[in-house]
């Protein structure tokens, strides 16, 4: 709770108590304040103390708020204002809705949004599902446990499009030459066209996405893991719960509040779909199987000179992502 | 503090952060136009280190251009590899970081224009500025002008043909000096090339990144077809010559399997596949020999060019294109005629600049290649290039005889063409990647989408 409000209020505390603002919690500053003894020196230097302490702490605010600004706000106000307006011969004007009218009737449109909702729901089966169990497993190893855990959380030390690139050249080669279909071949098994057939496009990118990306959910599942308290497990024992009666019944419940806040930033980093259709298939795959909204915002912006369509769908997309985000808060202040 | 002391120190911190994060971000401008004469123009794709001997021509270029005109400085900006990469041009055109100088390809001109951070140039652009300008290609000039406001120079052109490997031609018992004329040609060609097995293809073509719809487009206009209605409103490729283009890569892809296993490919896979020998055929321009050697390590000697085949005999028209400067707004006079003249001297002067053929014969670099050919033929320009070309030659003129004595009418991109081609990669992938793939309901699907754009746009 603490870091969300204390950032966002820092004005409160400061006029009152004589905290650094930044790390003060509302509350807890006035009680204090009443405990102290009245101040020895005078009210002058009392004072500059106060407006040192509290320009220290502004002044290491700054660096965040300037970043926030400039990087993330001043864009993204920007480009709700882009989405209104319209910049053709070097003038720019209002159009209202235009932008949105068009990107709506944008051919891929409803494609790019069935594609990137099916990434993200196979994602959450897979990606969200996989990193659990094998944090479990990784948490019942005795031996090897760092070993273990580095060779899981390697794939995330590699930059994503070096590993992508491994699975399109190497692993998702449609000849009977790539990896897979090498293995698949060897087990007497059909052989897959992988990123060119697309049936298979949306898979092959939820198995390479969830390779690559897993070790960051396991750490943070495994530390989750190891916060439940033993007696636990060992009461479930006792009263005759198997494997899957202590993970279903101890497991889950104790880490129930980890589990749906990495659902939710699972959905909302999922929905950001890009690299993966940008190098896996090149864009939008076969037959437009790969097309995410974000490949979609990139296509407008950077090939089809329509950099305000591409604002409306970010806009789009801010908004449904935004959805998702207020569940995520509401369940972090649970926290 | 008090909440108005608070509010101070905030915003304090805040113009004072912003005026430090604004003050790194924005580019240095350069003294435009001095009072004491000198004029200094920046000017971008300079050639990138790993191109060395390119790098060290074009700099040579500089210093004996600032020698014939001391009052102009020209400071070169490398942006990499980026030159090839229409994003980053769109990146640095919207965010106002072009340089004076600014390299585009023509069908970028309406972006630029759009994009208001270039100038007209009309009134600058005369024999003085550019002494062959006269000589030009009519067609190279009109890509660069709207509306008979000329807005950019072109530097380069180049029309599409057949690119074939000559090794894998002879080792498929194929004429190499008897390349396919026909689709029907071709696609016996692939065939025989294809047996050489060994993960050989024989015909290759694009499907993704919207150069699957760049190349459709390319191989419609060789049928005689046209992408879009003469009024601009109208999809206009769903018909017999668009079944016959998708048709022949079908029939090569699936009822031969002589295109090869890898699909969904672009640019540079399709050229990096030729450099390595894996490509029998292609279409493409003369320039893709030299991306060939320069960028993906291939050789000349394997290389070879003949017109575009058409359906029942030569093409009826082949795709052309190219690429020129464009000048960023606001500058002086003597700026863009300071420019105008370096553009003269590096790209539009026979035995100048990029037609030193002199200089490039012991280089890596080939000289004998049919195009650009930025000169109207007949001109005294186009002439003195051709002479110097022939005397110079360090490739094999004769590979790319067949292609150059044979030409065929030049057609230019449609409007909204990369929208067009990116729903085109979806017919283009589907024939490629899907042996069941519906010819017609594709193209119908297509030209709906097509509509769709045209309409949205219009």
């Amino acid at each position: 709770m603490m870091p969300v409000a204390g950032a966002g209020s820092p004005l409160a505390p400061a006029t009152q108590g004589d905290e650094m603002a930044i790390i003060t919690v509302p509350g807890t500053t006035g009680e204090r304040r009443r405990a102290q003894p009245p101040p020895v020196r005078g009210p002058r230097t009392a004072r500059g103390r106060k407006v040192r302490d509290s320009l220290t702490g502004y002044a290491f605010l700054a660096g965040a708020v300037v970043c926030f600004a400039v990087f993330a706000w001043y864009p993204m106000i920007r480009g709700v204002i882009m989405s209104f307006q319209r910049t053709r011969r070097g003038v720019t004007t209002w159009v209202g809705w235009d932008n949105y009218e068009r990107i709506v009737h944008d051919p891929s449109f409803w494609t790019a949004w069935k594609n990137t909702a099916y990434f993200t729901v196979l994602a959450l089966i897979f990606g969200y599902a996989v990193p659990f169990f094998v944090a479990i497993l990784l948490n019942e190893f005795r031996h090897a446990k760092g070993y273990l855990r580095a060779l899981v959380y390697l794939p995330v030390m590699l930059p994503p499009a070096s590993a992508l690139f491994l699975f399109k050249f190497y692993a998702y080669d449609p000849s009977d030459a790539g990896l897979f279909n090498a293995i698949l071949k060897a087990l007497h098994l059909p052989t897959s066209q992988w990123m060119q057939s697309p049936r298979m496009t949306m898979p092959a990118m939820v198995l390479a996405s969830t390779w690559m990306n897993m070790g960051g959910a396991v750490l943070i599942y495994l530390a989750a893991l190891q916060n439940i308290p033993g007696d636990l497990y060992e009461a479930a024992e006792l009263d005759g719960a198997g494997v899957w009666g202590r993970i279903r019944h101890v497991t889950v419940p104790q880490t129930k509040l980890i589990l749906s806040l990495m659902a939710m930033l699972q959905i909302v980093a999922t929905m950001q779909l890009f690299i993966e259709p940008l190098i896996l298939a090149n864009g939008a795959g076969s037959q437009d199987s790969a097309t995410s909204v974000a490949y979609l915002i990139y296509q407008h912006g950077f090939f089809q000179n329509d950099l305000n369509g591409a604002a409306a769908l970010g806009v789009i997309m801010l908004i449904v992502l935004g959805g998702f985000s207020a569940v995520y808060v509401r369940l972090n202040s649970k926290l | 503090m008090s909440a108005p002391q608070y509010r101070k120190v905030a915003a304090f911190a805040l113009a004072a952060g912003l005026g430090l994060s604004l003050a790194a971000c924005s580019t240095k401008n350069d003294n435009k136009g001095a009072a004491d004469g000198r004029v200094t123009i920046t000017v971008d794709c300079q050639p990138v280190g790993a191109q060395a001997e390119l790098l060290r021509d074009w700099n040579a270029d500089v210093v004996a251009f600032q020698k014939l005109h001391p009052n102009i400085t020209i400071k070169s900006v490398s942006v990499g590899a980026q030159c090839d990469n229409p994003p980053d041009f769109t990146a640095r055109l919207q965010g106002g970081t072009v340089t004076d100088l600014f390299y585009g390809y023509m069908t970028d001109l309406q972006q630029v224009i759009d994009s208001g951070q270039a100038m007209e140039i009309t009134r600058y652009v005369n024999k003085d500025t550019i002494s062959t300008w006269d000589s030009i290609d009519a067609g190279a000039k009109a890509a660069f002008s709207d509306n008979g406001a000329v807005w950019g120079i072109p530097t380069k052109n180049y029309s599409m043909g057949l690119v074939y490997n000559k090794n894998l031609f002879q080792q498929a018992g194929l004429d190499v000096k008897n390349p396919p004329k026909t689709w029907a040609e071709v696609r016996a060609a692939a065939k025989k090339i294809s047996a050489l097995g060994n993960g050989i293809a024989g015909y290759s073509d694009y499907s993704a990144a919207n150069t699957g719809g760049w190349h459709f487009t390319a191989e419609l206009y060789a049928h005689g077809g046209q992408m879009v209605s003469t009024d601009g409103k109208k999809a206009d490729f769903n018909n017999d010559m668009g079944k016959q283009v998708l048709q022949n890569l079908k029939d090569m892809r699936y009822g031969d399997n002589s295109m090869g296993s890898k699909q969904l490919l672009q640019w540079p896979d399709l050229l990096t596949n030729a450099a390595a020998g894996k490509v029998g055929m292609f279409v493409g321009a003369p320039d893709t020999t030299t991306a060939i050697v320069t960028q993906f390590q291939g050789k000349y000697q394997d290389w070879a060019m003949g017109p575009m085949p058409g359906q029942d005999g030569p093409a009826k028209a082949t795709l052309g294109g190219g690429e020129g400067y464009f000048f960023k707004k606001g500058l002086t006079p003597d700026q863009v005629k300071a420019g105008l003249m370096w553009l003269a001297y590096e790209k539009l002067t026979p035995g100048k600049g990029q037609f030193d053929y002199v200089r490039a014969k012991p280089e890596n670099q080939p000289v004998g290649l049919p195009q650009p050919q930025l000169f109207t033929v007949g001109s005294e320009a186009q002439k003195q290039d051709l002479e110097l070309r022939k005397a110079n030659a360090n490739i094999n003129v004769d590979d790319f005889a067949l292609f150059e004595n044979n030409p065929v009418p030049i057609k230019f991109e449609p409007p909204q063409a990369q929208a067009i081609y990116a729903v085109l990669d979806g017919a283009m992938s589907a024939v490629l990647t899907d042996p069941k793939a519906d010819i017609g309901a594709q193209l119908k699907k297509a030209e709906d989408k097509v509509n769709q754009v045209l309409t949205s746009n219009g």
